[in-house]
């Protein structure tokens, strides 16, 4: 058996946090994220956006990332934000939100693929 | 034992393996009447007592879709050759096609450079002549810009591209569908590109047999996955009375077929990567198969109007 020393006990410890943090994140669909400094992230994977919708604060940043062999883009349906150029295979696109309320956005390659992202105050 | 094969390129089988492959009709190849009349169901015995003149002549042209130029995944790590083959496949016809019709995606992400090789590996080609439409990959992030003038320049396109030409007796029409798409919706034509069609075909005669070629399905195949256009419906109420319709597409790599009335739908191979059967996976993304199989899956369709026989018949051949 491995002993594991506190520094290891601490690691293991935080990586547990992380792992639950995330599997929260990809199961829960909609998620408050408490820790501004946390990146919000988008997965694109299997020609959907997951977290399909996706609560933030104003002024943070919302990064999706493509996980598909397919490339896609991000295009706010009301134009609140730029739309990205297609983002190949594990290329990313950031945007930071702006004012309180709900964007719509769905991939202009491939429109059945929508998202939402809430954005509080 | 390899020694005991000759390789007399007039007798080891290219040629006969192309003629094989163009007399493969895949799964369902099809062959139809087209009535110089109005019924797709009559007979050569029936158009002969009619008496009834064709309007058209002889001809054969070859459908090659979803090239993909750029496309570098396990799919398919080498598009760029099996395009080559599909090239040589056609240059082994015993009779060339009169032309290529292109039914859009000939690159991965709309780059010049994609398209610089496509062209380059295009002048291989005997057919030179080409008739295009876009894809969606051919105009990600510009509208369709760089596409329309490389592409669509000789032919003229309106709009967003779409024109219609007549080649011995037959009506062409090709259609953008890739354009402008909305959230949630299906590919899409437009007001605009109706309208124009139905000005396009007004004044045809119903026994003009028509052919359209677009690059997303005209019919619902698998609105799911998007694979369908939202208003395909009007554009076929235009061409209804027409005794012999043939519709072509591409975008799902694969060859599916279905033939309402006297239109008959039909998608085409792509020369890249196969995608799986509606529903079948998880999501339409290029479907992995054994390196061995992937040129079975891969090909290209032929498309004949015989006179006399009344006949247009679609083939489809694969790379293996």
């Amino acid at each position: 058996m491995i002993t594991l020393t506190s520094k290891n006990k601490m690691a293991a410890l935080v990586c547990g946090i992380v792992f639950l943090n995330l599997s929260l994140f990809a199961l829960g669909g909609e998620m408050k994220n408490a820790d501004s400094t946390k990146p919000n992230r988008i997965e694109i994977k299997d020609f959907a956006f997951n977290p399909q919708t996706l609560t933030v604060k104003s002024g943070e940043k919302v990064t999706w990332i493509n996980r598909d062999e397919e490339p896609h883009t991000v295009v706010s349906v009301e134009k609140q934000f730029k739309k990205s150029t297609a983002l190949d295979t594990d290329q990313e696109f950031t945007i930071t939100v702006g004012a309180p309320g709900t964007y719509s956005y769905f991939c202009s390659v491939h429109p059945k693929m929508t998202g939402t992202i809430v954005v509080e105050k | 034992m390899s020694d005991y094969i000759s390789h007399d390129h007039e007798h080891d089988g290219i040629d006969r393996r192309g003629f094989l492959h163009c007399m493969a009709w895949a799964g369902t190849g099809l062959l139809w009447t087209i009535s110089g009349g109005v019924l797709a169901s009559r007979t050569l015995a029936q158009i002969a007592k009619a008496g009834e003149p064709l309007p058209a002549t002889d001809l054969s042209f070859l459908q090659i879709s979803d090239s993909h130029i750029g496309f570098s995944k396990e799919a398919n790590k080498d598009v760029t050759a099996t395009f080559k083959i599909a090239l040589d496949r056609i240059n082994a016809m015993p009779t060339p096609p009169s032309f290529l019709i292109h039914t859009g995606d000939i690159s991965q992400l709309s780059k010049p450079e994609e398209f610089d090789t496509f062209d380059e590996v295009l002048k291989s080609c005997r057919t030179k002549d080409v008739f295009y439409v876009p894809g969606e990959h051919d105009v990600l992030n510009d509208g369709g810009k760089l596409y329309r003038e490389r592409y669509l320049k000789s032919v003229e396109g309106k709009g967003s591209g779409w024109y219609s030409f007549n080649k011995n007796g037959v009506h062409f029409i090709g259609l953008v569908n890739v354009l402008d798409l909305q959230a949630g919706g299906l590919g899409q034509l437009g007001d605009e590109q109706l309208k124009w069609l139905e000005a396009d075909v007004k004044d045809l005669s119903a026994d003009t047999p028509v052919v359209v070629f677009a690059h997303i399905p005209l019919w619902a195949v698998y609105p799911q996955w998007g694979w369908g256009t939202s208003d395909s419906e009007r554009a076929l109420g235009y061409l209804k009375r027409f005794g012999s319709v043939t519709v072509l597409n591409g975008h799902i790599h694969q060859v599916l077929q279905k033939v309402e009335g006297n239109v008959t739908f039909h998608s085409a191979m792509s020369t890249a990567f196969p995608q799986p059967a509606p529903g079948t996976a998880p999501s339409p993304g290029p479907m992995k198969v054994p390196a061995e199989k992937l040129r079975s899956l891969l090909g290209l369709t032929s498309v004949k109007y015989l006179q006399g026989k009344s006949s247009l018949a679609v083939i489809d051949s694969n790379l293996s």
